[in-house]
């Protein structure tokens, strides 16, 4: 009997094996691919010219910037607004209806699928606002779409500081701002920034929210107001892979983009793990 | 005092921030179902047309499909359409030039609308089709009315061709379909591997084979989209093409494969979570028991952490209905009514991003996209409240 | 023969060693109690008695524990048999969230057994045993999780016996518990005495008076003092079991 038990279990542990290494190997697989097409690509000259040829030849400079300028220009109004959002959710609001329902929009916010961000971007900034296709209006679209990740990742940082360090500064006779200000704030920082680069990743790559907010086909020049138009890495991926005028021709300029976009989620993610690690062995000792 | 003042306000900023969510989403809500509701409004021909008949005729409207119906020549007859017993003889801009002249018209088009007008005075039967700029300021004739569009017909439509004329066919079902089609085909590929690499690496493998896999899991579910629909265009769509035997490898079944792999991290990561969970106790017990591992995940640990599971596992559908880029670069994006895996389809999120750039702001065209949008929203709103409330009732 | 007997055990996690050299042995159908101060390694040494702390990353064992003249660390042994016949009662109780019956049906499913009149009978029993029956019998099919504390306690009881095991390991069974479920859950042990051998091990010195006929001291992972209780509890050879025992640590 218990010999059947122990065959049966290592059978199934065998096909678990199996397939978790099957996962893992098209993921690793899809990486790799990426990157052994891509690193030939890049260069100084790639990363600093602009598209020449119909874009088959020359660099990716102005969809590079315009993808920072995006970055920048959405985390600048999303950062600010997602913190206190969090701060008052987790430190002033009591449990109850009232943050159940303030909640349960940031979640519903966060289930919207980008392109339904990217229509309500151009029919609010864009239409309504006549901001045109332009980096404000692309970066307002691409703020709303983290705000929902980083008020939760927020949150998440101030739940985890200890209650103690509340009552301690209450105890001291601080108020609530100096206290959240002094003591809550930098204990809660690294997981607070943590969230922050990696939404960074997450704005770099999303399309659908600029294709009609912001992004252009093809503009060699730099923007020089935030009511211009920029180009910006993935949708430049995108027309490269699917609609540019020699698409054959243009695969290497597309791997060499897409490896730049794979570069920045993973550069963020490490950065994020690094400060994760450095902080909390920090603040154990 | 002014301490006092000050501190209030930052308290007030912090107040109204936190109310921003349910703002955007209110907005969200409201801009997509004010745009969205004029493709029930909007006149369904070709933006600036009008319809024309004889003054004489008793016809004063058509119903959009009968419009298609007539010409298509499926409708031949006034009769039909309840009017007198003649054939309907079909009038526009290119068959112009059979009955009039280049000097008629002019050389700058300038008498054109006194040659439509002539025409349509004396020929009793006509139904004219011409852009409004073309219709004299003393027209003789009169307008038809065109029906505009039921929500009925939006929903159960089976053509999509908002740039048809004389009359667009706005149908979407086939498009609802397509989405389904390769949300569901996405998850059925998705779910197996994602649950069993959850449990793996929840359960059965060694710690340090889950310090590698998880980064490796996080790291691609930050991957863009885009760079997925990159690489099922290279990859999976030839390979599609090759291993079924078909023409074109673009195909719901290749956008199923792309959006599965894009799945894959989101399911892995929530029900690993959601396994980890489970308290040990729960485990020590069924093991105390002379249960073995597989036993305990099976019988203890899975149906303790089942409601996570299909958190993540709704997400994951959530995720794929709503998944744009990846999709519209591997599926083909022809809109017909899907019926095989091995056919193109084109999804909701899809017909948005492709379209919405060719349309003018305001048009009918640009409303019937934004009532896609609702409808996206919708679905994937249907979804995210039902986790949320399953959820909610289990920590309960 | 003693049934469970270990030699010069030790017992690491990782780099630090939580047991040292410990000889016991305990005799059939008698019970044991392991008392001493958090951490001394009482519970370690329980758990070692059905392998539980197999699951345990980077820990190690050294030397031997004899369970029936058997060593039960050695190549062979299958564990689910060992853990069939070492029943587990935990700390906190921890019913599964499936019904009454199913809680203790479960490991005789496990087990291979899939008649349905046969699991019935002895669902019936090991609740019988447990004194859980009468309080049970009309809502098998509720969930377990509706009991109290102290009702769970005795259902985790009733299914540890369910497989029918020879010995009952119990680690502070009673410690979650009010004094009432408490007082039941001591009058089941001394039911129990009869046909099981019992390990227990408990925080609270009375307890171990009332419940065992032999009591054992722990003391920073050494097992300071092993004797009959009484003797243990009025004349103790080793000053550090007297200064626990008289409450002056611990």
């Amino acid at each position: 009997m218990a010999d059947t038990k122990r065959i049966k279990q290592s059978i199934y542990f065998w096909i678990f094996r199996a397939m978790s290494m099957m996962v893992v190997f098209i993921l690793v697989a899809i990486l790799y691919f990426i990157v052994s097409r891509g690193i030939g690509v890049i260069n100084w000259d790639f990363l600093t010219k602009s598209p020449e040829e119909g874009m088959v030849k020359g660099g990716i400079f102005p969809a590079i910037v315009g993808t920072l300028v995006l970055i920048a220009g959405s985390l600048i109004f999303a950062f600010p607004v997602g913190v206190f959002s969090a701060i008052y959710l987790n430190e002033y609001m009591k449990k109850g209806k009232v943050k159940s329902f303030l909640q349960l929009m940031t979640n519903n916010l966060a289930g919207v699928p980008s392109v339904v961000f990217g229509l309500f971007g151009m029919a609010l900034f864009v239409n309504k606002l006549k901001f045109g296709d332009s980096i404000i209006a692309g970066s307002l679209t691409l703020g709303l779409l983290v705000l929902p990740v980083i008020i939760r990742t927020t949150e998440e940082a101030l739940k985890a500081v200890d209650d103690n360090y509340r009552l301690a500064s209450y105890a001291m006779g601080a108020s609530k701002l100096y206290t959240i200000k002094k003591v809550i704030l930098p204990i809660a920082l690294p997981d607070i920034i943590t969230g922050l680069i990696l939404s960074i990743g997450r704005v770099s790559g999303e399309t659908a929210p600029i294709l009609f907010t912001v992004a252009a086909y093809f503009l060699p020049k730099l923007p020089h107001s935030i009511f211009d138009q920029v180009m910006a890495l993935p949708y430049h991926l995108y027309v490269l892979a699917t609609s540019g005028t020699n698409i054959e021709k243009a695969r290497p300029v597309a791997f060499g983009t897409a490896l730049v976009l794979v570069m920045i989620v993973l550069f963020t993610n490490i950065i994020a793990n690094v400060v994760r690690a450095y902080y909390n062995k920090k603040y154990k000792k | 005092m002014i301490k006092k003042i000050l501190n209030n306000f930052q308290v007030g900023v912090l107040a109204v921030s936190s109310f921003i969510t349910s703002i955007v989403v209110l907005l969200i809500i409201i801009f997509l179902f004010k745009e969205g509701s004029g493709v029930f409004s909007k006149s369904l021909l070709e933006d600036g047309y009008v319809l024309v008949v004889n003054s004489r005729n008793t016809v004063n409207s058509i119903a959009p499909k009968d419009i298609k119906n007539i010409f298509d020549q499926k409708i031949i007859s006034w009769k039909e359409l309840g009017g007198a017993d003649s054939a309907i003889q079909l009038f526009s801009i290119d068959d112009i030039s059979e009955y009039y002249s280049e000097e008629q018209i002019g050389s700058d088009l300038e008498y054109m609308d006194t040659c439509i007008n002539n025409y349509i005075v004396n020929h009793p039967s006509v139904l004219a089709y011409f852009p409004k700029k073309n219709i004299a300021k003393k027209f003789n004739g009169k307008e038809i009315k065109v029906g505009t569009m039921g929500l009925y017909e939006f929903v159960k439509g089976r053509e999509w061709l908002p740039t048809a004329r004389p009359v667009v066919q706005m149908g979407i079902l086939p498009l609802i379909l397509g989405t389904l089609m390769v949300s569901l085909g996405a998850i059925l590929l998705a779910l197996p591997f994602g649950l069993v690499t959850a449990i793996y690496m929840a359960e059965i493998a060694h710690p340090v084979w889950r310090r590698i896999m998880k980064p490796v899991i996080e790291l691609l579910a930050g991957i863009p989209s885009v760079v997925f629909g990159f690489f099922g265009l290279i990859v999976i769509v030839p390979m599609v093409q090759k291993v079924c035997h078909i023409d074109v490898g673009e195909t719901a079944l290749a956008g199923s494969i792309v959006l599965g792999i894009m799945a894959l991290p989101t399911i892995i990561s929530i029900a690993e979570d959601a396994i980890r969970n489970v308290p040990n106790n729960m485990r020590e017990a069924s093991l105390a028991l002379g249960a073995t591992q597989w036993q305990t995940i099976r019988s203890v640990v899975i149906p303790y952490a089942k409601s996570g599971i299909w958190a993540g596992i709704i997400l994951g559908v959530g995720r794929a209905v709503g998944e744009t880029m990846a999709v519209l670069m591997v599926t083909g994006n022809a809109s017909n009514m899907p019926t095989t895996f091995l056919q193109p389809v084109r999804t909701i999120p899809a017909t948005i991003a492709a379209e919405l750039g060719e349309t003018s702001a305001g048009g009918l065209h640009y409303s019937a996209l934004f009532a896609l949008g609702c409808v996206l929203f919708l679905m994937t709103m249907v979804l995210n409240v039902y986790v949320q409330v399953a959820l909610k009732k289990k920590s309960k | 023969m003693a049934q469970i007997e270990t030699k010069d055990l030790n017992f690491y996690y990782g780099q630090a060693q939580a047991l040292r050299n410990i000889n016991i042995a305990m005799e059939k159908n008698s019970v044991t109690a392991f008392i001493g101060p958090s951490g001394c390694g009482k519970s370690t040494l329980l758990r070692l008695f059905n392998r539980m702390n197999d699951l345990i990353d980077g820990s190690r064992i050294e030397g031997s524990v004899m369970i029936d003249g058997a060593d039960i660390y050695a190549r062979n042994v299958n564990v689910e048999d060992l853990r069939k016949k070492v029943g587990m009662v935990f700390q906190k109780p921890n019913p599964f969230p499936k019904s009454i019956f199913e809680n203790v049906a479960y490991g005789l499913r496990v087990n291979g057994i899939s008649s349905r009149s046969e699991i019935e009978g002895i669902v019936e029993a090991s609740l019988q045993s447990a004194a859980l029956w009468s309080e049970v019998k009309d809502k098998l099919n509720k969930s377990a999780l509706q009991l109290s504390g102290g009702q769970q306690q005795r259902l985790c009881i009733a299914r540890a016996l369910a497989v029918a095991p020879s010995i009952l390991l119990m680690d502070e069974p009673a410690s979650a518990l009010d004094p009432i479920s408490t007082s039941k859950i001591e009058e089941l042990i001394f039911e129990l005495k009869k046909q099981y051998t019992i390990v227990i091990v408990t925080h609270s010195m009375q307890q171990a008076a009332r419940v065992s006929d032999r009591t054992a001291f722990f003391y920073m992972g050494v097992m300071v003092e092993f004797d009959d209780t009484t003797t243990i509890f009025t004349n103790p050879k080793e000053e550090r079991t007297l200064n626990y025992v008289t409450g002056r640590f611990g």
